[in-house]
């Protein structure tokens, strides 16, 4: 699973990106988590607010600082 | 109802003596710290709920494709509703221009936005009454769309910089909210600007106490007053830089209007530090020419400079 946060390095981009590591050792998952900075891809993506999450290609969430709990949720079964 | 209270805190309690100035410092102080941190509570709340029902992707489909005129005052009016915040500027921009939004009508909203927000609106109903806060949202709506009217005429799409990236998917928030989720979006968003801007809050109202207290009536009336023309350019000059610092300087303002400052150029001083960011043009320095950049920032200042004149005029 690849897991991309697109944001331009504001501070609720680094704390999502956070959450999101967290959320994959919580949920257990194989998953890579990426940080995505550059401008033309993260427009390439439709979205217009950031920070944004973004699992194997699809936006999920867009301008919202998801807790780890609410990214579990997204990417799979909750904890051992 | 809160002013009682606090009078018999500071003169009872406090055991304060009635008439001396430090007393009326920090009854003005307590006074008005409680009165806008409850307005403020409140309204910001009010207004995240509201905000939930909008999002930059719907309001980009609302806008594109819309004509000039009924564009730009759909453009500022969903501007002030809609949850922006600078950091996005760019992604929002892209998002408006290649979604076929006019590039006047983004400007609207991009003028919009930032200068009818709810923080600057609960402090400028606190300070100066409900009649300045709205003489305020109605001459800030005409500031953006009278802007993005005049930048949509001037033909400068191509000083926007040209990207390279694959067509924009259109993503539009799926999930559905609940009244739940609303609240607790409320709640939060409530508690992060509080949390950003209290103590630029506490520190104005001091210093507007102080300046309520110990600056002689008056004293800025030659400086700043009606008949002084170069009052208002040069306070929207001033209010560039001070981005992000609305919640302070209004109180500030407040209290130096009552020391000869006409109601005019304070306004546009306001205008200035909410709609004319630095940070905000470095930001959109990215997608925009230095020349675009310059002839937004330039309408704009002059549309802030003619609303001060104007009000200056009329509130005679």
């Amino acid at each position: 699973m690849k897991i991309e946060i697109l944001g331009m390095g504001c501070a609720k981009c680094k704390q999502l990106m956070a959450n999101a590591e967290k959320a994959v050792k919580d949920a257990g998952v194989q998953a890579e988590v990426v940080k995505v900075e550059d401008m033309n891809q993260i427009v390439g993506y439709g979205i217009m607010t950031t920070p944004a999450l973004v699992v194997d290609g699809k936006v999920l969430s867009a301008g919202k600082l998801l807790s780890a709990d609410e990214i579990v949720k997204f990417i799979g079964k909750k904890g051992p | 109802m809160i002013k009682p209270i606090i009078d018999w805190l500071v003169y009872e309690i406090l055991k304060m003596p009635h008439g001396a100035i430090i007393s009326e410092a920090v009854d003005f102080f307590l006074y008005d710290t409680i009165k806008i941190f409850l307005l403020l509570i409140v309204i910001i709340f009010i207004v995240s709920i509201i905000r939930t029902f909008f999002s930059p992707e719907k309001t980009r489909a609302i806008l594109s494709n819309k004509r000039t005129y009924t564009g730009n005052v759909l453009a500022s009016l969903l501007g002030i509703v809609t949850p922006f915040c600078s950091c996005s500027a760019v992604p929002l921009f892209l998002g408006f221009v290649e979604a076929g939004v006019p590039l006047g009508v983004t400007f609207s909203f991009l003028v919009a936005s930032p200068m009818i927000n709810e923080v600057a609106l609960v402090m400028l109903w606190g300070m100066f009454g409900w009649k300045v806060a709205l003489l305020y949202i109605g001459s800030g709506l005409v500031v953006a769309i009278a802007s993005g009217i005049v930048i949509g005429h001037l033909k400068v799409e191509d000083l926007v910089e040209k990207f390279d990236h694959k067509k924009p998917g259109s993503f539009i928030p799926g999930a559905v909210m609940t009244m739940k989720d609303r609240i607790d979006f409320a709640k939060e968003y409530t508690l992060d600007i509080l949390k950003k801007i209290w103590i630029y809050v506490v520190i104005g109202i001091g210093l507007g106490a102080w300046i309520h207290g110990y600056v002689p009536a008056d004293f800025l009336a030659k400086f700043a007053g009606r008949d002084n023309w170069f009052a208002v350019p040069l306070a929207t000059l001033v209010g560039i830089p001070l981005y992000s610092n609305a919640a302070g300087v209004i109180p500030l303002v407040s209290a130096l209007t009552e020391k000869g400052v006409a109601l005019g150029t304070a306004l546009a001083f306001m205008m200035a530090v909410t709609a004319l960011s630095l940070p905000e043009f470095l930001i959109l320095r990215r997608v925009m020419k230095l020349k675009l950049l310059v002839i937004f920032a330039s309408i704009v200042g002059i549309g802030i400079i003619m609303t001060g004149y104007l009000f200056n005029f009329i509130l005679r």
